[in-house]
C-alpha cells in the first residue's frame, strides 16, 4: 500500500467502502500482471551500495534551481521548435534538402468536398486531419503542420517562434551546462546517476524491469536502474545533442565549426536528428511525469522546485 | 454523464484551451516581450564575433554537391516596373550604384561588374524556413568594390536597395532591402554575384545582381540589387529595423 498513488482523502478512507484495497490504486492492473514474481525470488530493497540514496532523493539548491531552469526551456523551447518546423514540415537526410523525397513530410490536399491533413514517412502515409497538415476550429481550418495548441505562439509566425526559441535556447545551454558542472564536481551525478555495479547484474535489471511492467517501485532508495539510464541518457546525450545538431544549424557556427554538421551527417541530417531528439524529450517528459503522478507528486514536486523539509510527518 | 452535458463539458474544455492559446499568444507576440528576446540575438552577435575568426570561411563543397533543385523563395518574378523595364532589354540599362557615405560614388554596368576582382564558390544556401541547397556563385568580390568607392570613417553599414517589392500593401515600406556590417561586407566570400551554376543569373534567383553573405541565413542574401548605400546608422530607412524581413520581426542578426 506504501508504494501506491496517495490521492488526497483517498487513504483515509475504509477499505470496506471501496472494496479490495487495490481498488484505490488509480493504475490498476490486471490481476495476472501483478502477481508477477520477481526472478529469482529477488528482492527489491534499497541499494546499500548507495548510503545516501535517501539524500538523493532530497535534491540540493543546484539541482532545483538547474532544474528549474532546464524545464522552463524545455517548457518553451518545444512548441517554438514546431512553430519553426511547420514553415518548412519536411524533414531530410544529407547536407542540402532534396524537395522530391524527403523521408518525413506533414501536408494536406483536397480530399473531395474535404481538406485531409496527412503525415508520410517513408513510404506510409497516415490520415491526421484535424491533428497534423489540417487543423483549426470548425469552418477556421487552415493548412498547418502542427494545430495551434503545440506551436509557440498559436497563429502562424515563424519570426516570433524564432525569437522565443533562440531566447530559450540560452536557458537551456545554461542551465544544463550549471546542472552538469555542478553534478560533476559534487559527485552528485556519479552517485545518484551512474548505475552500480549491483544494479547492473542480470538478475537486478530483470527485477528492475518487472518492476517497471507491473508499476511495483520500491519507494525508499535512490533511482533505480531505468531511472538512472533514463536521466543521464537524456542529461548527457539527447539535450547536449539537441544543442549540437541546434548549433549545426547555424550557418554562421557551421563555417566556423563544420563538426557539428558533420557528426549528424549534414545540416538536414542534423535538422532531422534534432525533429527526433525533440520526439525523445516528449516521451520522456510524459514517462517522467507519469511517474512523478504514480508515486507522492505532490511530495515530490515540492522536493523539486521548492525544496522538501528535513523532518517528514 | 448526459450526451447534452458531455457537449457542454467538451465546449468549455475547448473554450479554456482556446483562451489559454489566446493568452500566451498575447504575452507571446508582445512586441515588448518580442524585443527582450531579442536580447538573444545581441549575445549570438557578439558571442560569434569574439569566438569566431572573421575571416573564417563558410564551407564550399565540390560541383557534384550542387542541388539539381534550388529553389527561389521571396521575390520569383518582380512587377516594379522599373525592374521589367531592364529585364526587357536584358539588364543592358542597368547600373549598380554605390553611394552613400563614400568618397567617390560609383554606377557601374553588367560589364564594368563583371571587370572587377571576382570569385567562385559553391557553398550551402540555409533557408530561414529550415531547407538548404548548394549551388555555385560567381560574383564580383564586395571588398574591392568598396576601396573603389572608398568608404568614409563614419560608415558602418550597407545597405542594398532592390528593385522587387516584396509588399505590395505596405507601399514605399514594401520595398525589399538589407543591410550587413562592415565585418561581413569585407569577407572575402561576400559577392555581388551575377552567376549561378555558370550562368547569368535568372530572375527567380535575383537577376542580374544579388548579395552572397555566406554565414548569414537566406533572408539576408539580397536579390535584383538596385543600389549599395554606405551608413553610419540604418534607423532612418523604412521600418528602421535594417531590412524588409527585420522590419516583421526577423532577427537583424541571421547567423543562427
Amino acid at each position: 500500500m506504501a508504494h501506491l498513488v496517495a490521492f488526497p482523502g483517498v487513504d483515509a478512507a475504509a477499505p470496506h467502502l471501496h472494496g479490495p484495497v487495490q481498488a484505490v490504486r488509480p493504475f490498476a492492473l490486471p490481476q495476472r500482471l501483478r502477481r508477477v514474481r520477481f526472478p529469482g525470488g529477488y528482492v527489491l530493497t534499497p541499494d546499500p551500495a548507495s548510503s545516501d540514496a535517501e539524500a538523493a532523493r532530497r535534491p540540493g539548491p543546484w539541482t532545483r534551481l538547474t532544474h528549474a531552469l532546464i524545464a522552463a526551456s524545455v517548457f518553451l523551447l518545444l512548441p517554438s521548435g514546431l512553430q519553426i518546423f511547420n514553415a518548412h514540415p519536411a524533414l531530410y537526410t544529407g547536407e542540402v534538402s532534396r524537395f522530391d523525397s524527403p523521408w518525413m513530410e506533414i501536408g494536406a490536399r483536397e480530399r473531395g468536398e474535404a481538406m485531409q491533413g496527412y503525415l508520410r514517412i517513408g513510404g506510409r502515409e497516415f490520415d491526421t486531419t484535424g491533428v497534423l497538415g489540417w487543423s483549426g476550429p470548425p469552418g477556421a481550418a487552415e493548412k498547418r503542420a502542427f494545430p495551434a495548441w503545440a506551436t509557440l505562439p498559436g497563429y502562424r509566425s515563424l519570426a516570433t517562434g524564432r525569437n522565443w526559441h533562440l531566447a530559450a535556447a540560452w536557458g537551456l545551454g545554461l542551465g544544463l551546462t550549471a546542472y552538469l558542472v555542478t553534478g560533476l564536481a559534487g559527485g552528485r551525478l556519479r552517485r545518484s546517476l551512474v548505475p552500480t555495479r549491483a544494479m547492473l547484474a542480470p538478475r537486478a535489471v530483470l527485477a528492475d524491469l518487472a518492476a517497471h511492467l507491473t508499476l511495483r517501485l520500491p519507494e525508499a532508495g535512490g533511482y533505480n536502474l531505468l531511472q538512472r539510464l533514463a536521466y543521464l541518457g537524456v542529461l548527457v546525450l539527447v539535450l547536449p545533442a539537441m544543442i549540437v545538431s541546434g548549433l549545426a544549424m547555424s550557418p554562421a557556427v557551421h563555417a566556423a565549426a563544420p563538426w557539428t554538421g558533420d557528426i549528424f551527417g549534414g545540416r538536414q541530417s542534423a535538422r532531422s536528428a534534432h525533429f527526433l531528439g525533440a520526439c525523445l524529450l516528449v516521451l520522456f517528459i510524459g514517462a517522467h511525469l507519469f511517474m512523478l503522478l504514480l508515486h507522492k507528486p505532490l511530495r515530490r514536486l515540492r522536493g523539486m522546485t521548492l525544496g522538501e523539509r528535513e523532518t517528514r510527518p | 454523464m448526459t450526451a447534452s452535458r458531455r457537449t457542454w463539458l467538451r465546449g468549455l474544455a475547448a473554450a479554456g484551451v482556446a483562451a489559454l492559446v489566446s493568452a500566451c499568444d498575447r504575452i507571446a507576440g508582445d512586441p515588448a516581450v518580442r524585443a527582450g528576446l531579442r536580447g538573444a540575438e545581441r549575445l549570438n552577435l557578439g558571442l560569434h564575433r569574439v569566438l569566431f575568426d572573421r575571416r573564417t570561411l563558410a564551407r564550399e563543397y565540390p560541383d557534384s554537391a550542387i542541388s539539381p533543385d534550388f529553389r527561389a523563395n521571396g521575390s520569383i518574378d518582380p512587377a516594379d516596373p522599373a525592374y521589367r523595364a531592364l529585364a526587357a532589354g536584358g539588364f543592358a540599362d542597368y547600373r549598380l550604384v554605390v553611394d552613400g557615405l563614400v568618397e567617390r560614388p560609383l554606377s557601374l554596368d553588367l560589364a564594368a561588374l563583371r571587370a572587377l576582382p571576382s570569385r567562385s564558390q559553391v557553398t550551402r544556401h540555409d533557408c530561414v524556413e529550415g531547407w538548404s541547397a548548394i549551388a555555385r556563385w560567381t560574383g564580383a568580390r564586395l571588398a574591392p568594390v568598396l576601396d573603389q568607392a572608398g568608404l568614409k570613417p563614419e560608415a558602418r553599414f550597407l545597405v542594398f536597395h532592390c528593385f522587387d517589392t516584396l509588399d505590395p500593401e505596405a507601399g514605399e515600406d514594401g520595398r525589399y532591402y538589407e543591410s550587413i556590417d562592415l565585418v561581413d561586407a569585407l569577407h572575402p566570400q561576400t559577392l555581388l554575384a551575377y552567376e549561378m551554376n555558370g550562368a547569368p543569373l535568372s530572375v527567380a534567383h535575383g537577376a542580374p545582381v544579388r548579395l552572397r553573405v555566406e554565414r548569414q541565413l537566406g533572408y539576408k542574401h539580397a536579390k535584383y540589387i538596385r543600389r549599395i548605400e554606405a551608413v553610419a546608422d540604418y534607423s532612418h530607412i523604412s521600418g528602421g529595423k535594417g531590412g524588409f524581413w527585420e522590419d516583421r520581426g526577423y532577427e537583424w542578426y541571421a547567423g543562427i
